[in-house]
């Protein structure tokens, strides 16, 4: 009898470990997919800023067509873009268009006078600090994550319900993966 | 990460926060024999965790919305500083929180910043007019992000009991030092007579010592637990914003700045960026002071070259201070997630001239005070007073009508 109940006990305290180790790995896999729809939220964010920039910009540069075609162009491939990775690339695009921009407004000092652009700016340049903080914050969930489902004793409960690992958001951008520029100028 | 963190984080502050607890206790105690040797001694402790629980009990549930009213914080909407808003939210989303922590201007000149709330779902990020006047986007970034380390790290839930536990000590200790002048010793010499003296002369002189050296050891404990907080919180808001150059030279220019926040006092003072009340001495690297050294912190900021993680800052913290000391504890170490710094966000750094700063303040203080600002198309800025009266105005550059909706 007393074998028993034991037994029972045991029994008890192994379910509740594996109830409490599978919600966190549930918890935990949210916030992985919370982290990636931050990323969405930007990107769109990103995709709406960029018609109003262009009309703003567009009484002053004269000069540089070819800047503004280009970043509207990235902007509709990113918008029609299906797989993660075509998007990846077409971002990646993107923000190189708009960074060749950014460096062309400093030819233009009425244009940086200009309120409206300046508030442009601001957000834009929000923006993309949110995109890559956005995607900071995703690729440690998952390096979290991963590891929660690769240790013991918590991969016995992944392996048991199938978790799988994520995978990590990689930059596309090479300019961003290069070595900082010091300049002595 | 940062859950294990937290939890480490705790621990290690317990023991501080234990001994302040025992402090606490042992004054009760004596305090409570002094007046009555028979059983005063556990009414004392009584008395004591009393008064502690209704000062936490008041400071856990309003304690936030004090802070901000007395520091004459007011709260913003995106259109007043749409930067500074940008730069919480970034931060947040870096932190991976879910709420986004209410701002708060202060209209002061001297440059400072302080974070509250118990929780992060009503935590509050406040700044001076002042510091936005004065540190360029990537410096307000660090702030921020160090603020923004406070709520995530839970420096604010340690800091209010740790906190009410000093004002409960000061408080007792004070009644005591007031009644012992207007006679409540000689109350006690009457007694003395009958009862075996030894062991009364001891609480005697147990009960003055505490009087005075009670208050002294828990501000001590205090400013213990607050200096490390200070340390984990550049740690953090480091491996948040991945530049710690930005949080360094923030640091350099607030601390550079002679002005005093003339709303912020002794009690407020450890919740602030760096310590508002300038002192002599300060400065300086003593057991008295809330903040670490402000030259220490910034050393320590310019030395991490290798990375961004806990790992990176540990060990620029060893190589400023020249001691192994463990301030990050081991499970933060372990995060192996090597993380890149960042550059610059700026092409160029631009000068703003002093001119231009004295403007963005002035703007700002405007905006505090209801006006309304109206971008025109020909890139002209109209301040708008907030008793202005007609529905519409004339851009005095290029002519066009702006409708003004009251």
């Amino acid at each position: 009898m007393t074998f028993f109940i034991i037994f029972i006990v045991i029994v008890v305290v192994i379910g509740f470990f594996f109830v409490s180790i599978y919600n966190s790995l549930v918890g935990l896999r949210n916030r992985v997919k919370n982290a990636w729809s931050q990323i969405d939220v930007q990107l769109k964010r990103r995709h709406d800023l960029i018609p109003n920039l262009i009309e703003t910009v567009k009484g002053y540069m004269t000069h540089e067509r070819q800047v503004m075609e280009n970043i509207t162009k990235y902007r509709s491939q990113a918008m029609d873009a299906g797989t993660v990775g075509e998007k990846a690339a077409a971002e990646g695009l993107l923000s190189g268009a708009l960074g060749q921009l950014r460096v062309q407004v400093e030819n233009y000092p009425d244009l940086k006078a200009n309120q409206n652009f300046l508030a442009l700016q601001e957000e834009l340049t929000s923006t993309e600090n949110k995109i890559s903080f956005a995607r900071q914050a995703y690729n440690d969930q998952v390096l979290f994550f991963n590891n929660k489902i690769q240790m013991f004793p918590s991969n016995i409960v992944a392996g048991m319900f199938s978790f799988k690992e994520e995978e990590f958001f990689e930059i596309e951008d090479q300019t961003e993966k290069a070595v900082p520029k010091v300049s002595f100028s | 990460m940062m859950w294990e963190l937290i939890q480490a984080n705790r621990r290690k502050s317990i023991f501080i926060f234990i001994g302040m607890g025992l402090l606490l206790i042992l004054i009760g105690f004596t305090f409570g024999s002094f007046y009555s040797p028979e059983n005063g001694g556990f009414l004392g402790i009584f008395f004591a965790l009393m008064l502690w629980g209704i000062l936490s009990m008041v400071s856990y549930f309003a304690g936030s919305k004090i802070l901000l009213a007395v520091s004459g914080a007011k709260e913003v909407t995106k259109d007043v500083h749409p930067q500074l808003y940008n730069v919480v939210e970034e931060m947040r989303i870096a932190a991976n929180l879910p709420h986004q922590p209410k701002i708060y201007i202060i209209a002061e000149a001297a440059p400072n910043a302080f974070a509250t709330g118990i929780k992060p779902e009503n935590s509050a990020i406040a700044v001076t007019a002042g510091l936005l006047g004065t540190l360029n986007r990537d410096e307000l970034q660090g702030v921020v992000a160090h603020e923004m380390s406070h709520i995530i790290n839970r420096d604010v839930l340690v800091m209010t009991f740790a906190g009410m536990m000093l004002g409960a000590i000061t408080l007792m200790a004070e009644v005591f030092t007031r009644s012992l002048w207007f006679g409540g010793g000689s109350r006690y010499k009457s007694k003395s007579s009958d009862k075996g003296g030894q062991a009364q002369i001891i609480i005697i002189v147990l009960a003055i010592a505490l009087a005075i050296l009670g208050p002294i050891m828990a501000q001590l404990l205090y400013f213990a637990i607050s200096r490390k907080r200070e340390y984990l919180a550049d740690a953090s808001a480091v491996r948040l914003t991945r530049y710690p150059d930005g949080l360094a030279s923030a640091l350099e220019k607030i601390s550079g700045s002679h002005l005093d926040l003339k709303t912020a006092n002794k009690v407020t003072a450890p919740m602030y960026i760096i310590n508002p009340l300038k002192k002599k001495g300060m400065q300086l690297s003593n057991v008295t002071s809330t903040h670490p050294p402000i030259t220490e912190r910034i050393n320590i900021l310019r030395s991490m070259t290798q990375g961004v993680n806990y790992a990176n800052y540990q060990n620029a913290f060893n190589t400023v201070k020249g001691k192994t000391s463990g301030l990050i504890p081991q499970s933060g170490l372990t995060d192996s997630s090597k993380i890149g710094l960042r550059s610059s966000e700026f092409l160029q750094p631009t000068l703003e001239s002093n001119k231009q700063v004295k403007r963005d303040v002035g703007d700002l203080m405007m905006k505090l005070n209801n006006f309304l600002f109206i971008n025109c198309t020909c890139g002209i800025k109209i301040k708008v007073p907030p008793d202005f009266k007609n529905n519409s105005i004339t851009c005095p550059k290029c002519g066009r009508i702006h409708n003004i909706s009251h």
